[in-house]
């Protein structure tokens, strides 16, 4: 089984630790796992705000980069939703446009291949205890794409039940956007900003200490709110959690704010 | 096209201002997590909820793509039951022929059932200008009326309201439009209706012009047909002598049959009531009962152009439920008159720059009201597509790309605004396509990391950092980690 971690440009640039958690939390279960230096980004940023063209590049990017591999694991439902979802819609506008040009074979080399994290652990896998421990009390938010376009279901949930130490607490309207969805955080940043601070109260609700998503755009969305607030809520990627075991606990060396 | 909104704000900004209205978010808070919850129980009642959902997408594609067919077969059944169809070109059109047959009959005053088409014509407006009332009926567009505002919802258009508010306009206003509220009106639902039952009794008895709009057209037999809840609809298209009727050309379906579906899915996923208490159908005129006279004026106004879209053609399913609405946390949040057209919210935000074109700075803004979460799509009894279409519209303001205006095809350029995001994009793109760059673009915001503040000047960047840090950047990418972690296996953290 050869596997690839398609880790993002979000997470590659900003949020390292997550990329790393997953690393660790793959070789730990047994799979041996590897980075094609060559990926970049899927193109969802582009895509969503209406550059379909500029999209095109990095969909046959993302299939030659990924052509070796029969797995391809990524720690961020959004972007595999924009693979699964996207890349044959790009690939049909393409051939009716006249520019088919191999998108078609790029897109279905690539969607059948593409994993959101908790769907490689659990369907792929099977595996729900991953041997994980994370002694704090967490609320888990599941991301619009994850959660709709991809399906991800409970998921989540079963991987964090099993993870010993670990408070779970049910977040209110968790179904509800956080407000991220890429550049309308920035071309409507009142609304977006509105429905942040929303998910935010609801987290304090839930009187967790650890506010978890699968998704580290909308995390970084909703951390940088909670720092403006100076709340006690930290964001931590859930791969971050199920990464994290006895000998080698959660650490967040690159992260602002530190956990106690 | 009689509105085309120049001059009115874009979305962000309207909804700057009405986001800090505490009021009117508790009003649509409330109002909004209620129907939410509600129709989501309706629907779940019914098992075969997915295949309901896709018969209904189904049925009205298939209508649309024989429309010419259909139509034709419409007016034909309408003409042979003693109706009289008309058709508009576009809104000032479908108003001039609803003010003249309103002259003809001599008439001053009329009583609507509320309508989406109407609103879309701007008919009272006009109708105002032609010496003309128009008196609305149901509840919350008679709320609305009296209080000289807009409708803020497709279903319920006074839902920025809470009761205390509208009993003080029942008090202050319904005395100059007929039959005062009473003096001692409190604010409970029974009251309120009651204020407005007496209200409007009087209208319907003395009005002798109705004017509605239809939730379907079956074309097999020119048969309309009206969904609501309150009876007021029941009152207008049975008692008046003349009956007016405004129907997009999108409501039409093929047989009684196919209605089948729509009586499941509408009722339940707009008031989320299993049926809804009144469905009034009528055909032509029938001798001795109800309006002797009945015209049918069908209305265009963008719809043909909308139709030669591929992708976005889809947005002619919709049946007007407004449950899009109910689960959008944008328009929660923003409400429904920051969309300034009658279509709020997703459906509002696909549908209005289609009709009328995204030339306008308020058009253009609309497909960007969404952060694509996709709760609209989930929950569309027809299954459009809507966060599709919303990409679909940003690319056409981005980039450009061929439409149909007014039945010709036209190729429109790419937006004015968007010439630095347009430059931003592409230098992105060609950055992640070319490795070394993208390598070296890692490298120079990681070794600049010190200087990254958390607040940055420039527009853009203040539109993030005026509520929101900046994320911190840390010190090596995860591809630097990942080439050289043997080498420093042994500082790896976990
Ligand atoms: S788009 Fe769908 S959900 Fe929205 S009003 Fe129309 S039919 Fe209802």
């Amino acid at each position: 089984m050869r596997v690839a971690l398609f880790v993002t440009c979000v997470n590659d640039v900003l949020y390292p630790d997550t990329g790393r958690a997953v690393v660790t939390l793959l070789e730990r279960l047994g799979v041996d796992v590897d980075f094609p230096t060559g990926q970049s980004c899927c193109g969802q940023p582009q895509y969503n705000t209406g550059y379909r063209h500029q999209t095109e590049p990095l969909v046959h990017r993302y299939a030659t980069v990924f052509t070796d591999y029969d797995y391809i694991v990524t720690p961020s439902g959004s972007c595999a939703a924009m693979v699964r979802d996207n890349y044959p819609k790009i690939a049909q506008r393409a051939t009716a446009e006249g520019r088919e040009s191999g998108l078609s074979r790029a897109a279905a080399a690539a969607v059948p291949k593409t994993y959101e994290l908790t769907e490689f652990l659990v369907d792929v896998l099977g595996v729900t205890d991953v041997g994980a421990y994370f002694p704090h009390t967490v609320t888990y938010h599941p991301s619009c794409h994850g959660l709709r376009t991809l399906g991800l279901g409970d998921r989540p949930h079963r991987l964090l039940q099993a993870v010993r130490g670990i408070t779970l607490r049910e977040l209110p309207a968790a179904d509800e956007c956080c407000g991220f969805g890429g550049t309308f955080a920035i071309k409507n940043p009142d609304v977006s900003t509105a429905m942040g601070h929303d998910k935010i109260t609801h987290a304090l609700t839930t009187g967790a200490d650890i506010l978890c998503g699968a998704d580290n755009s909308c995390l970084m969305h909703l951390h940088g709110l909670i720092t403006r607030q100076h709340t006690p809520l930290h964001t931590v990627h859930l791969a971050e959690i199920l990464a994290s075991t006895k000998e080698h606990p959660y650490t967040p060396a690159t992260k602002a704010g530190n956990l106690r | 096209m009689s509105r085309t909104h120049l001059g009115l704000p874009t979305f962000p900004q309207a909804a700057r201002l009405s986001t800090r209205d505490e009021q009117l978010r508790a009003n649509l808070r409330h109002a909004t997590s209620t129907i939410r919850t509600k129709r989501a129980t309706a629907t779940s009642e019914l098992s075969d909820w997915p295949q309901l959902r896709a018969a209904g997408a189904a049925i009205k594609d298939h209508t649309l793509h024989h429309l010419d067919h259909y139509l034709e077969q419409l007016e034909t059944a309408v003409t042979t039951a003693g109706g009289t169809v008309h058709w508009a070109i576009d809104a000032d059109d479908a108003n001039r022929i609803i003010t003249d047959l309103i002259h003809a009959t001599g008439e001053s005053e009329v009583v609507k059932v509320k309508s989406m088409a109407t609103q879309e014509t701007g008919l009272n407006e006009a109708l105002t200008q032609a010496g003309i009332t128009a008196y609305e009926t149901d509840l919350a567009e008679l709320i609305v009326q009296l209080d000289n505002d807009r409708p803020s919802h497709i279903l319920v258009p006074a839902i920025h309201k809470n009761r205390t508010q509208i009993r003080d306009i029942f008090h202050t206003r319904m005395g100059a439009w007929g039959r005062p509220a009473p003096d001692d009106l409190t604010d409970t639902p029974a009251d309120l209706a009651e204020a407005a039952r007496l209200h409007l009794r009087e209208k319907f008895l003395r009005t002798k012009v109705a004017i509605s709009g239809a939730n379907f057209m079956i074309a097999e037999t020119g048969t309309m047909v009206v969904l609501e809840s309150e009876g007021n609809g029941r009152m207008c298209l049975t008692l008046p002598d003349t009956l007016i009727t405004l129907v997009g050309i999108e409501k039409t379906i093929p047989t009684w049959r196919d209605l089948e579906v729509f009586l499941q899915t509408l009722p339940r996923s707009s008031t989320a009531e299993r049926m809804n208490p009144y469905t009034t159908t009528w055909t032509g005129t029938t001798l001795g009962d109800g309006p002797q006279t009945f015209h049918l004026v069908l209305l265009d106004n963008g719809r043909t152009d909308t139709l030669a879209d591929t992708t976005g053609r889809q947005a002619l399913r919709c049946i007007r439920c407004s449950a899009c609405l109910n689960v959008c946390p944008v328009y929660e949040r923003a409400g429904g008159h920051a969309y300034g057209t009658p279509y709020p919210g997703p459906i509002g935000a696909i549908l209005t720059p289609q009709l009328h074109g995204t030339t306008t700075p308020l058009n253009a803004s609309l497909p960007y009201a969404s952060t694509l979460c996709g709760a609209c799509y989930d929950v569309c009894p027809v299954a459009i597509n809507i966060p599709e279409v919303l990409v679909h519209l940003r690319e056409r303001i981005t980039q450009g790309g061929p439409t149909t205006t007014n039945g010709t095809k036209t190729t429109i350029k790419p937006a004015k605004r968007h010439t630095t995001e347009r430059t931003t994009m592409r230098t992105a793109a060609w950055t992640l396509n070319h490795p070394a760059a993208w390598t070296a673009t890692q490298r120079l915001t990681t070794r600049t990391r010190a200087l990254h503040p958390r607040r940055l000047p420039g527009k853009t960047a203040r539109a993030w950092t005026a509520t929101r840090d900046l994320p911190p950047v840390p010190a090596r990418t995860f591809r630097d980690w990942w080439q050289h972690r043997d080498a420093d296996a042994k500082d790896t953290p976990q």
